[in-house]
């Protein structure tokens, strides 16, 4: 009885949460499945069941392999993008610099416009337009001389969605940057100061003793990257509209839902998309909950 | 590590902060309730994606016009902009489900309300179209186009024309153009011209318009009641007739269009038009408000006739490929009676004539005073008078949602690969999924 | 602690040399990569001082010839009717929720109960579900609870839809919190709230950033809820007043860059105003997972 009082409190506290998460998370989770298994599929809802109609018409549908693909590229090229630039921003302030708050702040504004917004000024810049209509970065690298970089960015057959990624990429790095220089800052001085001590150069300290130390933020990074990734809406459709060279499962999940009225198959893209994001938190959680057992 | 320790003054400032919190909805919640006021109070909430342009403009003057004659029951304007309505539809659909219409909506005439007449979302109003006497005073095709089930659910507002070939005379003069194309084979005669003389030989857009150019491309080739039957539960998509449409289509994409089209509006591919970087342009006439008006309004400001001029799509001509914005009487609308005179009031001729040359569309009332329409407006109310109708397949008069977005599918998928046969395969699959 | 590799320390000339050196050539990369970052905002600056005869695409580098304010009146116009409206749903939505977080946050990590880690992770998996395919029925079940419609709807949502991320940035803060200091409130019989408010809430204020700064942008560009929950467009956020200024037929690009930088103004003086206390926040661990 005296254990449940010492954390009985704890419990009280977050059980309003913990009703709230249930039912407009979970319970819209569970909504969702229903509908994905239904045979609703126009304005008029419809509760009959139809099964996994719906994902067996999906494993069928050449656009959502197109999306997969077009969402795989994006992601891959959106967190390697990201952790690199982030990592990079964050390594070069990480010694301190004169005006580093003023490069933070830089570094960090474009996370502020929305995607609607930048979305408009990225497809200006990534316009793909040839010979002497051209404009944008396409215009710039030209006049660089660096012509092998002129190409047709979101509108390419088949690495589009990767320069679709920079807009992503361009938000997103200054906050990995914040996340990754508070990592390097995280290290405390003196085992650096120890490193130095015993002789080792820069480069062996920060191999050896500052690297090992990012690796939970680098799973923190990769986490709020991923979620973002795969949801990604906004930014598709203020740069490419919902045309199929640039479409992703969110956009197509919309399509289907508000355009088409096939309730049922928009809820499976939903559904199909919370499963490809448990496989990317579930080993971030097994883990914490280890790393936390072993200290 | 330095942290931040606040004080316990900073604390009771945290918390009384919060108290301040947790005020504001309240007075937020207390401004909307006094807003929206008592349920005796009307207000006539009409829900559009006109947010912009000679559209915004137009429903300006519409709702100047009825403010001045209904004072007790003012205008509430809700408009959503983005993605041609779809942020709209998509606000639309989740209203109506929750049971809180607008008194009025907007959608396109046709199979495009469908799902909501299905739904029972929307109530008939045939009596409107007797009481006014729209039956009378709008083109029987029309009325016979909308009718569903023998009844009718929206009042059009105006008509747009969407084939529409729009041309350069300037550069088809230096391309050696002699005269402008009226059948497939002139049209790729005079497309070779261009690309000789170096300009682009039609230019295009993103996904969207290159679906309008393939339903012009079909209505060309398979003829009014070609079109008209691909949409019955009967159709054949597997034709030669169709297949040649698809060729083509094909052959524009393949030839005779500029590369970056899917990073064009349609807007930018018109722009080309007058800039004299290419020839023609297969658009709606909502190209002509573009070109024509004024550069206040992000418009070319260019003159009807001499800058740019206008034809029938090759081999169309003698066919109006319609499509219609109109207004539907929503059921469990707040205040129907508004509603139903909003309605009234769209469809008399005072409406259409004051809405429609600020928009750039025609009225689909045929007593339009020509007078007061520009140059190629009055041009399409000529044909108007005229012409056999084929409803827009883009533009939601001929195939519902559903349907509709199959098509995208096939022709994204399309436009990927370039594959006819599959095309065809994949438009037989929409017909026979959609088809009713 | 000495697994690194001995080797000869340099002379202290040389290192000084050297060190100027990297010094020298940091600061050239981070200009570079700060010009490159902020190439996007010069367009919309640039942008939006045109007039619309001069905006598109195609002069997006170009300086104006005729330098106008009318885009950015015209956004003025357009927007400040709604940044009303997003001060009334932000300020609430974030100190609210974050507050809210800080409790879960302890909760889950220094007044443990059993299966507390299992609730974390419920908690969790809530930020990962696809808001677009649950607002029809989001939107019924606050109408079926009847919460008061409009802006406090919208709160409620973020509130809710805030909880996983804020219980996060908490949960990993207060987990850096030497256990020392919560035996030694024990040992003064302290219950949960006191152990809260005199020990915990106190050495908050980095996480309390952290989580604000996350918040408040979240909040203030939301679109989908805002559009989707508040019906009535009087009480809609800015985001959709700036979605808005795209025409449905011709888009005024100057007007929706102007319309665009405005509604980022504030977010901008939030993170500039609170970037000092961002990296605090961060160094304590409030990510570092």
């Amino acid at each position: 009885m005296k254990r449940i009082r010492r954390w009985g409190p704890g419990l009280l506290l977050v059980s309003p949460s913990i009703v709230l998460i249930a039912v407009f998370v979970y319970g819209l989770i569970g909504w969702n499945i229903k509908v994905s298994l239904s045979d609703w599929r126009q304005a008029q809802p419809s509760s009959g069941y139809a099964g996994l109609r719906a994902y067996r018409d999906l494993f069928h549908d050449a656009v959502w392999s197109l999306d997969l693909r077009h969402i795989l590229i994006f992601t891959v090229v959106f967190i390697v993008g990201t952790l690199f630039v982030g990592w990079t921003l964050a390594f070069l302030l990480d010694k301190g610099v004169k005006g580093e708050g003023f490069f933070r702040a830089i570094y960090l504004f474009p996370m502020a416009v929305s995607f609607i917004a930048s979305g408009i000024v990225w497809r200006w810049l990534m316009n793909p337009a040839p010979g002497d209509r051209e404009t944008g970065l396409n215009a710039v690298f030209d006049h660089a001389g660096l012509h092998f970089l002129v190409n047709q960015w979101y509108l390419g057959q088949n690495w589009g969605m990767a320069a679709m990624a920079m807009p992503a990429v361009w938000a997103l790095s200054g906050y990995i940057m914040a996340l990754f220089l508070a990592g390097f800052r995280g290290v405390p001085e003196e085992l650096r100061e120890a490193a130095r001590m015993d002789g080792a150069s820069e480069y062996r300290v920060y191999r050896h003793v500052v690297f090992p130390h990012l690796r939970p933020v680098t799973l923190s990074a990769l986490i709020i990257l991923g979620h973002i990734s795969i949801k990604v809406f906004d930014l598709i459709v203020a740069v490419g509209g919902k045309q199929l060279i640039t479409q992703v499962p969110a956009v197509y999940m919309w399509i289907q839902i508000y355009d088409a009225q096939d309730y049922a198959k928009g809820a499976a893209i939903a559904t199909l998309l919370l499963i490809g994001i448990s496989v990317l938190i579930i080993p971030y959680l097994i883990f914490t909950v280890r790393s936390e057992r072993n200290a | 590590m330095s942290k931040i320790i606040p004080g316990s003054r900073t604390r009771l400032a945290l918390v009384a902060v919060l108290a301040l919190v947790l005020v504001l909805p309240a007075a937020a919640s207390a401004r909307t309730k006094s807003s929206t006021g008592s349920a005796a109070s009307c207000q006539l909430s009409v829900f559009s994606w006109w947010t912009g342009g000679g559209e915004a403009a137009g429903l300006t003057k519409l709702i100047a016009i009825w403010n001045k004659q209904n004072p007790t029951c003012p205008f509430k304007n809700e408009t959503v902009a983005g993605g041609a309505g779809s942020n709209a539809k998509a606000v639309l659909a989740q209203r109506l489900a929750a049971h809180k219409p607008p008194d009025s909506f907007q959608g396109h005439a046709g199979k495009e309300l469908q799902d909501y007449i299905k739904a029972g979302q929307v109530e008939p109003i045939d009596f409107i179209y007797t009481q006014y006497g729209f039956d009378k005073i709008m083109p029987k095709q029309l009325i016979s186009q909308i009718t569903y089930q023998g009844h009718l659910y929206s009042v059009p507002v105006n008509i747009h024309r969407a084939n529409v070939l729009w041309y350069n005379p300037a550069v088809l003069k230096k391309a050696g153009i002699a005269s402008v194309p009226k059948t497939w084979a002139q049209f790729t005669a005079a497309l070779d011209k261009a690309k000789a003389a170096g300009v682009i030989p039609l230019a295009l857009g993103e996904q969207w318009t290159q679906k309008h150019l393939f339903e012009t491309v079909l209505i060309s080739t398979l003829g009014v009641s070609g079109w008209n039957q691909l949409w019955t539960k009967e159709g054949d998509w597997n034709s030669a007739g169709v297949k040649t449409a698809i060729d083509r289509f094909n052959t524009l994409l393949a030839k005779y269009t500029n590369s970056d089209a899917g990073s064009l509006t349609w807007q930018d591919a018109g722009k080309l038009v007058a800039d004299g970087k290419a020839a023609f342009n297969i658009m709606g006439d909502w190209q002509d408000g573009y070109f024509s008006g004024s550069t206040a309004g992000g418009n070319l400001a260019l003159k009807p006739g001499t800058a740019y001029n206008w034809a029938a799509v090759p081999g169309s001509d003698g066919v109006y490929d319609w499509l219609s914005d109109s207004f539907t009487l929503p059921k469990g609308a707040p205040h129907r009676d508004a509603a139903i005179k909003w309605l009234a009031f769209l469809g008399s001729e005072k409406a259409q004539d004051t809405f429609n040359p600020v928009k750039g569309s025609i009225p689909a009332r045929q007593d339009a005073k020509t007078s007061l329409y520009g140059p190629y407006l009055k041009w399409a109310l000529q044909q108007w008078k005229t012409d056999k109708l084929a409803g827009s397949l883009t533009h939601g008069v001929v195939a519902s949602n559903a349907w509709n977005a199959a098509i995208d599918s096939a022709l994204g998928l399309f436009i990927q690969g370039h594959n006819t046969a599959s095309f065809q395969k994949a438009l037989v699959a929409a017909h026979d999924k959609n088809a009713s | 602690m000495s697994t690194v590799a001995q080797a000869p320390p340099l002379a202290a000339p040389v290192r000084k040399r050297r060190r100027r050196r990297t010094i020298g050539l940091k600061y050239v990369l981070l200009l570079i990569l700060a010009v490159i970052i902020l190439m996007p905002v010069y367009v919309l600056l640039v942008t939006s001082f045109k007039g619309v005869i001069e905006t598109d695409a195609a002069h997006a580098w170009s300086l104006p010839h005729l330098w106008s304010v009318d885009a950015w009146r015209q956004a003025w116009t357009q927007l400040s009717p709604n940044m009303r409206n997003s001060f009334e749903l932000v300020i609430p939505a974030t100190l609210l929720s974050t507050m809210l977080g800080a409790l879960n946050g302890f909760a889950l990590s220094k007044w443990r109960f059993p299966g507390a880690d299992l609730v974390f992770t419920f908690f969790l998996f809530g930020m990962f579900i696809p808001y677009q395919a649950v607002m029809i029925p989001l939107t019924q079940l606050l109408t079926n609870i009847h919460f008061p419609t409009g802006i406090p709807s919208l709160i409620f949502a973020h509130i809710v839809y805030g909880i996983p991320i804020t219980a996060l940035i908490f949960r990993n803060y207060y987990a850096t919190i030497p256990d020392e200091l919560m035996e030694a409130a024990r040992m003064d019989r302290a219950g949960m709230f006191r152990t809260f408010w005199s020990v915990v809430l106190p050495i908050s204020m980095p996480a309390f950033v952290v989580a604000l700064i996350w918040q408040f942008t979240s909040i203030w560009n939301d679109f989908l809820f805002a559009v989707f929950i508040v019906t009535d467009p009087s009480q809609w956020p800015v985001t959709v007043a700036l979605n808005n200024t795209t025409g449905s037929l011709v888009t005024p690009y100057n007007l929706q860059m102007a319309a665009a930088l405005l509604a980022s103004a504030p977010t901008l003086v939030v993170y500039i105003l609170l970037g000092r206390y961002f990296m605090r926040g961060l160094m304590a661990g409030a990510l570092k997972g």
